[in-house]
């Protein structure tokens, strides 16, 4: 492998998350019984005509501005012309020429905590064809046309990535932007989120490109990593023999992970594509780029840098915080009533992540919400407790849907934090303990942490351990 | 501009449409003498002209999102071919092309 | 008692509010003429009626209680291309012959609202692609002045049914011609309004971006009652332009002296048969009288016109029947064996040999290697042909023609060649390219065919075509004359 580098370009059709469809008044709410969303404009019957969705606009434009592309004004559908029986007019309304978007740069995070950058050629309007279902039928296939006509944004990026790792990465970055932006939930199980990936191979240091194929049918982050491995050293078997990569279409096939070439004529893919005359070029003023641009919610990297500046969050804290528009919100709630925003980044991404993915829940799901969480870390703050019996607390909280005062109050768990409290342990432990004793004072001065320990069992871990450490030492001075 | 059997083949193909091969050769001649008519085109130069999709020189307008239409499979299905459980129903597809 | 089909529809508006003649009465009589004479024109694909009777009555009903609609009562037909719903709707394709629309289109919608009475859907050439009605899949087309004439295409049955007197006006589509031809060739007037003046929504689509719905008639008068109706701006169009429309009605009486009209030089020297120019000639006289300057204009990319119409109109057809596979609608083949056979002969057997032939020359036309040449080369063409009108019209009102090189000539006279028949909109395409607005009125005849002259104005000027048509039919008689049927 060291010898050839690969070249990674993938292309990423977003389902958009309008009310109605982009060219009908039809609706695109998910898992409807059969052709009950798909109205005669959906259908493609006789004399029927396309009218455009703004809405639609306004999501394409905010990914634009997202990535800082160019917003093409006038932008162009056109007609992508092919048979197939999901698509029912015989051609697909698309953009070729002056797509909505052009250019733009993502930048993606690794691993490692390296960051890349990765260009986006374009991002054009679609409208998506309906469903094949080919089981249960013999031999027949049912259509359902309730999907066709749902928008959808193509996002293509250039050749940048050159990983399946980058490529994940790419993916989750374009799944977090267009939930940020709310203009798609990007279901990649369900079909709202769809990666196909372009994948060719050169040798070290080339400057050509090699002969890519195409993979598509990759429906999750994993699989696309999969699928991405797998053309990787399907190429470098034949590129090593000797032979030559055909450029083809592949389809991955997640149960045998692998892929194989879609079988169709030479001839077949010549979508002739043209500009489509019953729409009328769309002409996108200032004011409406602006009017989009005041609707935007702050993106992740603008939150990251927020936070890293506004809670001094280390780089990793921040990255990992500003990711989720969900988490981030949970962790903003946290702090309003912890006021200690490491604790709280500390809490969220340790024990409260831990809890969550033990259950494979979600942070919209949390069984202990932001409110109480703050307040439990707040107590932590103002010593009621210690961050020991916080973990305790957490934990029922988690399980009884209790706040932490309630808990506090019912198990008696305040921290002492009373000095003569706590005096009074720390000379009962001393007592008990004359041996140990003799031989701190000898000179075994490990032996404190022996008598921290046994103050804080005496103490059923109640005793602040500040207090205990301040006083213990205080005392054994004498 | 003649066309050859693969070329009528070809876009025969594209268009889905099946042709007897017997009718290929009055069909060409057809085709070409059509396209003789079109060839006058070429001795004029466009090179800076700008192309006319649209006779208007308007604008797209926009539509609000908002659903309108209701289920109507009932009237919108009269005329399929063939229904089962409310799908269109087509010989199997063998390739999944998405 | 008058003929009452040979009353016009101002004369029949009046008729129906004075209680002269009801609305019923009228229908009926149409529907009498239609059994009669149409088994021999073959104009109507479908005879509605009893929904033509119940509309009749219904408009009889608000009559009496004065609340009579625009067009209350007047009986119509519709070019079978107009999507109505619950009646069959063919677009006269086998393609569409079991196709009953689920919805109607916003035209009919139009004549609805205005009261209008469907007498009917009206035969037409296949998919609108032809000039002389001899490619539906319901039987050619006979034109009433001369046994075993064509109409002209595509809305031929259109035309014979109302120059036979089988209805007041009736609707058609016009995408390099198909209005004012067969208009022109049936001694009626037709006319075809700017691009965007009448709403394509659900008239089936042809080629997008040159189709045009409009009326045909027995006069100016007429047509301008039935285009008012059926213009306006309609939302399911995206290309439905969004400006008011004009009292055609009002409009028709205004004044014609001054206005300039041009001949282009192009077209007039072509050796058009000799009575052809004489009816020009003749008709310019007219309109000097009426104090029409006229002027001689060049339109030197003129020529250009049938080349660009052949590449333009085939690309876009092409895509727009792709949706004719015999999945949701329509045709389906017998026992297909797989889904490339289910598209291959459904197509082959659903469409005649005409609508196969554009198809796959905008097929050949838009595809890859092809599109620069042919697709892309033809819409710059256009836009040389649509500068040449704009800057023509900036020293004349109108540009004038003969709508057609000849009179009408007899079935299967030129459909051994697909090109013969292609001249035959030599004059009618260029006003399509424009998009700009065209009538044609009888203007003469020649061994008793008819024979028409075109007005051609600028964009939303129908006003000016049809305030000159007007004009030369109070001046001339030739509209007035019925073809021999009874």
């Amino acid at each position: 492998m060291s010898e050839w580098e690969t070249v990674i370009g993938l292309e990423v059709h977003v389902q958009l998350a309008t009310k109605s469809k982009i060219f009908s008044g039809a609706s695109t709410l998910f898992g409807s019984s059969p052709n009950t969303q798909a109205c005669n404009i959906d259908l493609g019957m006789p004399g029927v005509l396309p009218v455009l969705n703004e809405e639609v606009l306004k999501m394409a434009i905010k990914f634009g501005l997202s990535i800082n592309a160019n917003i093409n004004s006038p932008t162009q559908f056109a007609r992508k012309n092919y048979f197939y029986p999901d698509l029912p007019k015989g051609y697909q309304i698309s953009q070729l020429d002056n797509p909505i978007v052009e250019g733009g740069v993502l930048e993606i995070t690794l691993k490692d905590g390296s960051k890349k950058k990765i260009r986006i050629t374009r991002a054009h309007l679609e409208e998506d064809a309906g469903k094949s279902l080919h089981e249960d039928f013999e031999g027949l296939t049912g259509i359902d046309l309730n999907r066709a006509g749902t928008p959808l944004l193509e996002i293509v990026s250039e050749p940048d990535l050159s990983s399946p790792e980058e490529a994940v990465a790419y993916l989750k970055k374009i799944h977090s932007i267009i939930r940020y932006l709310e203009i798609s939930d990007g279901n990649m199980a369900e079909g709202s989120m769809r990666c196909d990936a372009n994948v060719s191979l050169r040798k070290k240091g080339s400057k050509k490109l090699g002969t890519r194929t195409e993979t598509k049918n990759v429906n999750s982050f994993k699989y696309v990593e999969k699928a991405i491995q797998h053309e990787m050293r399907r190429q470098i078997k034949i590129l090593e023999s000797g032979k030559r990569v055909t450029q083809e279409t592949r389809l991955y096939d997640s149960q045998l992970d692998e892929t194989r070439p879609m079988r169709s004529k030479e001839y077949a893919n010549d979508y002739r594509y043209f500009p489509e005359p019953d729409l009328l070029p769309v002409v996108l003023s200032e004011d409406f780029i602006n009017s989009v641009k005041d609707l935007m919610p702050e993106l992740s990297e603008e939150k990251e840098k927020r936070f890293i500046k506004e809670y001094k969050l280390s780089d990793y804290d921040a990255n990992v915080l500003s990711v989720d528009p969900n988490l981030s919100n949970f962790f903003e709630e946290v702090v309003v009533r912890s006021r200690d925003p490491k604790l709280a980044a500390n809490w969220i991404m340790g024990e409260l992540s831990a809890f969550l993915n033990k259950e494979n829940l979600s942070i919209l799901e949390t069984k202990v919400d932001s409110i109480n969480l703050g307040n439990l870390l707040s107590r932590i703050e103002d010593s009621t407790i210690s961050g020991k019996i916080a973990k305790e607390i957490f934990e029922e909280m988690w399980n009884s849907k209790k706040s932490p005062d309630e808990i506090i109050e019912e198990k008696g768990l305040k921290q002492v934090t009373d000095s003569s409290e706590i005096e009074k342990v720390i000379n009962q432990v001393l007592e008990q303990n004359q041996s140990q004793l003799e031989q701190y004072k000898s000179g075994k001065v490990k032996l404190f942490g022996f008598f921290v320990g046994q103050v804080k069992k005496a103490s059923r871990g109640k005793a602040n351990p500040e207090q205990v450490n301040k006083l213990l030492e205080e005392r054994l001075k004498e | 501009m003649s066309l050859k059997n693969q070329d009528l083949e070809q876009i025969a193909y594209l268009a889905r449409i099946n042709i007897d091969k017997d009718k290929f050769p009055s069909l060409k001649k057809e085709l070409e003498s059509i396209l003789e008519l079109v060839a006058k085109m070429d001795s004029v130069n466009t090179e800076s002209v700008v192309p006319m999709s649209h006779p208007l020189d308007l604008s797209q307008p926009l539509r609000k999102d908002k659903v309108t239409e209701k289920d109507d499979r009932k009237n919108l299905q009269k005329n399929a071919p063939s229904i089962k459980a409310g799908l269109f129903m087509v010989p199997k597809v063998i390739e999944v092309e998405d | 008692m008058t003929e009452l089909h040979k009353l016009s529809i101002k004369e029949k508006l009046k008729g129906l509010k004075d209680s002269t003649f009801s609305s019923q009465e009228l229908t009926e009589s149409y529907l009498k003429r239609i059994k009669k004479l149409d088994n021999k024109i073959n104009s109507f694909i479908t005879v509605l009626e009893e929904r033509a009777v119940k509309s009749a009555k219904e408009a009889d009903q608000r009559y009496a209680s004065g609340s009579a609609l625009p067009l209350d009562g007047i009986p119509i037909a519709h070019k079978d291309i107009f999507c109505t719903e619950g009646v069959l709707t063919s677009c006269g394709s086998r393609m569409l012959s079991n196709f009953i629309s689920p919805y109607s289109s916003t035209v009919v919608k139009n004549f609805e609202g205005s009261g209008s009475v469907v007498l009917g859907k009206t035969n037409m050439d296949e998919f609108a692609m032809g000039s002389s009605n001899e490619t539906s899949y319901f039987g050619e087309v006979k034109n009433p002045w001369k046994e075993d004439y064509v109409p002209g295409g595509s809305s031929g049955g259109s035309a014979a049914c109302v120059s036979a007197g089988l209805a007041s006006g009736a609707t058609g589509t016009d995408t390099g011609g198909s209005i004012r031809q067969p208009a022109a060739l049936c001694g009626l007037t037709g006319i075809k309004p700017t691009y965007g003046r009448v709403s394509r929504y659900g008239m089936i689509a042809f080629a997008s971006s040159l189709d045009q719905g409009g009326v045909l008639t027995k006069t100016a008068e007429d047509a301008a009652y039935m285009l008012k109706t059926m213009s306006g701006h309609d939302p399911k169009d995206s290309t439905s332009l969004n400006v008011e429309v004009p009292d055609f009605v009002k409009e028709i009486n205004k004044e014609i002296k001054g206005l300039r009209v041009g001949l282009p030089k192009q077209f007039f020297s072509m050796n058009l048969p000799e009575y052809v120019e004489r009816s020009i000639n003749e008709s310019l006289k007219v309109f000097e009288k009426l104090g029409v300057k006229i002027i001689d204009v060049d339109l030197p990319h003129i020529d250009l016109s049938l080349p660009i119409y052949y590449v333009i109109a085939p690309a876009e057809c092409s895509a727009n029947l792709s949706r004719y596979d015999g999945v949701k609608f329509g045709y389906r083949c017998e026992d297909p064996k797989n889904l490339e056979d289910l598209y291959m002969r459904t197509r082959e057997e659903g469409f005649g040999s005409e609508v196969k032939r554009r198809i796959l020359i905008g097929t050949y036309a838009l595809s890859a290697g092809y599109y620069d040449a042919y697709y892309l080369k033809a819409q710059k063409c256009r836009r040389l042909v649509a500068n040449d009108f704009k800057e023509t019209f900036k020293s004349v009102d109108l540009i004038l023609s003969p709508t057609a090189p000849d009179t009408s000539f007899a079935l299967g006279a030129k459909t051994s060649d697909p090109v013969e028949m292609y001249k035959q909109d030599i004059f009618t395409i260029p006003a399509n390219l424009a998009g700009l607005p065209g009538i044609s009125v009888p203007c003469g005849q020649h061994q008793g065919l008819p024979l028409g002259l075109q007005l051609v104005s600028d964009n939303l000027e129908e006003s000016k075509i049809l305030r000159m048509a007007h004009h030369f039919q109070l001046n001339t008689d030739w509209h007035k004359s019925w073809p021999e049927l009874d």
